[in-house]
């Protein structure tokens, strides 16, 4: 039960980002909705990366690998079978698979974390090219012609007991929505189970890990598969959201937003990186609109100036801050209050003396 | 199968593994020697081919802007971002990592921003075509195959037998040590840095002519020479070439019997293979005391 107390942070926020999910499609406009699908996916990325990298210490760069590999896992399955819950199902199954290969060859080969970020970017870098070659008509899988730089349209989102009634676009919103709070509540939980905790103890101190007897190749390689999982689930809101997949979501472009969002928001926490996709995710759709300005410019100028500048993040930097603040008022009332008390006494002992 | 077209193939396999080491010397140069994995390598090269581009198309004799400016320019570059960004960020790899790919994101933005996304007025490649029997290859591609041997021999002898290349190899080997000695080792490191930005550079103004340039093309190329490196290991010349060779040949083999996409997938699986099999890539286990 005591983490359940631990995690009153987590549930306010679950209830919080509720609240957003029912308000929203009330307040905002269809457009508005659709593109919040997409930046929810997006979160869903980051989250997976915030857990990966801020609590498992896995320097993945190539997240997004198992993000397009959702999404294209559920749109040929989906293609294929016509049924979105089989199709999501297999994504997820996909993307794990994919990550347990990956990872047993990383983790077993015990890849240090530099080597592993440099490997996981080339595999997403190499499934963007091969991707993008499949534009043939013999490339296809299934029904599914994967039609290389074009993408496949994704088949939109249908009920499991009722296949002929497809999702409208706020309905497709709840559900991303309704994912985002479950993944987020259920990493939440995760990484204050034992299994975890072990997790936050292998980033923290890899060799005196294994010296207590946890085998640090296993607990890696199932943290990164469940990040895949988060992530290829990711992929399928986002290929929801947007319509269609291409092999631009393998691109380096993408990795590097992945990571911006985790260094942006903070590493080690979960909702820093959730809120740093969705503002970055605003801000570049804003500088989208105008052509002055190179979105990886400004990009670029942002990932350089949180490393050399605040490279805690926005949400540790200003929860310390906070914390630091609250300290500081409880030291002040304390010295006060031990003031008063000198004062007091030395007022007494006066008076005493005048007896 | 006739001999000419074995010759042919030899050709092309032996581009291929050429082609591998060039652009990935640069990087070896600075991770070897730094410890750093440079994430805007790949711009490096782009900027070279940049430069190549708009300095021939200002007048200036191909070759010169080829095998001077190029390289001249990029190291220029080079020991700027040395100076400005990497030296804060000496001991933390990851952060360099992170602090070079926003470099990396920057100098995209900033090459689109001043000459537009698409590809800038391109020149051709000189020279002509060589036949051999009813093939034919072209003689630039033997060029480039002669420059990366000669590259690769000039760093060889300049680490083996010159002053500079012994107090680089000092500095690798133990920083503290040479530092005491009375080496700056700070200004080895931002000639160093600037040595593999000017070797990335050469090397994109190089394949400039074959491929064209675009502001991101460095895309093309980092994802290769990122694993050439990295299967090589830490022994820059030895681990480079060797991987490369290995990598390349695979590439060009399965490329030959199936076609180019099944042959970069191949490069891929023998990469992640090879990397099983020695973490610290091929040097850490062969050539451990080769350059």
């Amino acid at each position: 039960m005591t983490i359940f107390r631990d995690m009153r942070a987590t549930f306010t926020i679950a209830v919080i980002g509720i609240l957003f999910m029912v308000l929203a499609p009330t307040v905002l406009e269809l457009f508005a909705i659709i593109n919040l699908t997409t930046a929810i996916a997006l979160a869903m990325l980051a989250l997976s990366l915030a857990l990966v990298w801020g609590f498992g210490g896995i320097l993945c760069f190539g997240q997004t690998a198992f993000f397009g590999v959702g999404a294209y896992a559920y749109t040929v399955a989906a293609i294929n079978s016509g049924d979105a819950a089989t199709a999501i199902l297999i994504a997820v199954v996909v993307a794990i698979i994919f990550a347990s290969v990956l990872g047993y060859f990383m983790f077993y080969g015990r890849v240090s974390d530099v080597y592993l970020a440099v490997i996981t970017l080339t595999v997403s870098l190499i499934l963007f090219s091969l991707i993008r070659r499949t534009s043939g008509p013999e490339y296809k899988i299934g029904d599914a012609l994967l039609g290389g730089f074009n993408g496949v349209t994704a088949p939109p989102l249908n009920l499991p007991w009722d296949r002929a009634y497809f999702l409208l676009p706020e309905h497709v919103f709840y559900v991303a929505m309704a994912f985002l709070i479950i993944a987020y509540v259920f990493t939440a939980w995760l990484v204050r189970t034992k299994f975890g905790r072990v997790v936050i103890s292998i980033k923290e101190n890899e060799l005196r890990a294994e010296l207590l007897g946890y085998d640090i190749r296993l607990y890696k390689l199932l943290i990164f598969i469940i990040g895949a999982a988060i992530a290829g689930l990711g992929g399928v809101l986002f290929c929801n959201g947007v319509g269609r997949v291409t092999p631009d979501v393998f691109n380096l472009y993408n990795s590097a937003l992945t990571i911006i969002w985790v260094i942006v928001g903070g590493r080690g926490t979960l909702i820093g990186p959730v809120l740093g996709a969705f503002g970055i995710f605003y801000l570049t759709s804003a500088l989208g609109t105008q052509s002055t300005i190179n979105n990886n410019l400004i990009l670029g100028i942002i990932l350089i100036i949180f490393v050399l500048a605040i490279p805690k993040g926005l949400v540790p930097t200003v929860r310390d801050w906070m914390i630091e603040r609250k300290d500081r008022r409880i030291q002040r009332v304390r010295e006060r209050r031990i003031r008063t008390r000198r004062t007091r006494s030395s007022t007494q002992n006066a008076e005493g003396a005048g007896e | 199968m006739d001999l000419n077209l074995v010759i042919a193939l030899g050709i092309q396999i032996i581009y291929g593994i050429a082609n591998l080491a060039l652009i990935s010397l640069g990087l070896a140069i600075i991770f070897g020697m730094m410890r750093v994995i440079n994430l805007a390598h790949g711009e490096f090269i782009m900027l070279g081919g940049y430069t190549v581009v708009i300095s021939t198309n200002a007048g200036v004799n191909i070759w010169i802007s080829m095998l001077i400016v190029a390289p001249v320019v990029v190291g220029v570059i080079g020991v700027l971002v040395e100076r400005l960004l990497i030296r804060w960020l000496y001991g933390r790899m990851i952060d360099t990592l992170l602090a070079t790919w926003g470099l990396s994101l920057l100098l995209i933005g900033l090459v689109t921003s001043i000459f537009g996304a698409s590809t800038a007025t391109t020149i051709s490649p000189p020279l002509g075509v060589v036949s051999i029997g009813d093939y034919t290859s072209s003689a630039y591609e033997l060029l480039l195959i002669g420059i990366t041997v000669a590259l690769c021999l000039i760093i060889f002898l300049t680490l083996k037998l010159t002053r500079l290349g012994l107090i680089a190899r000092g500095t690798m080997q133990n920083e503290e040590m040479a530092s005491a000695l009375g080496v700056s080792t700070p200004r080895i490191y931002m000639l160093t840095f600037g040595l593999g930005a000017a070797i990335s550079g050469f090397a994109g103004g190089l394949l400039a002519p074959v491929t064209g340039v675009l502001p991101t093309i460095g895309v093309a190329y980092i994802a290769k020479s990122f694993i050439t490196v990295i299967s090589g290991g830490a022994v820059i010349l030895a681990g480079t070439v060797s991987a490369s060779a290995v990598l390349g040949g695979v590439n060009g083999i399965v490329s030959f019997l199936t076609g180019p996409t099944i042959g970069e997938v191949a490069l891929l699986f023998a990469a992640i293979l090879l990397l099983r099999l020695m973490p610290r890539g091929i040097t850490g286990r062969f050539f451990r005391k080769g350059l």
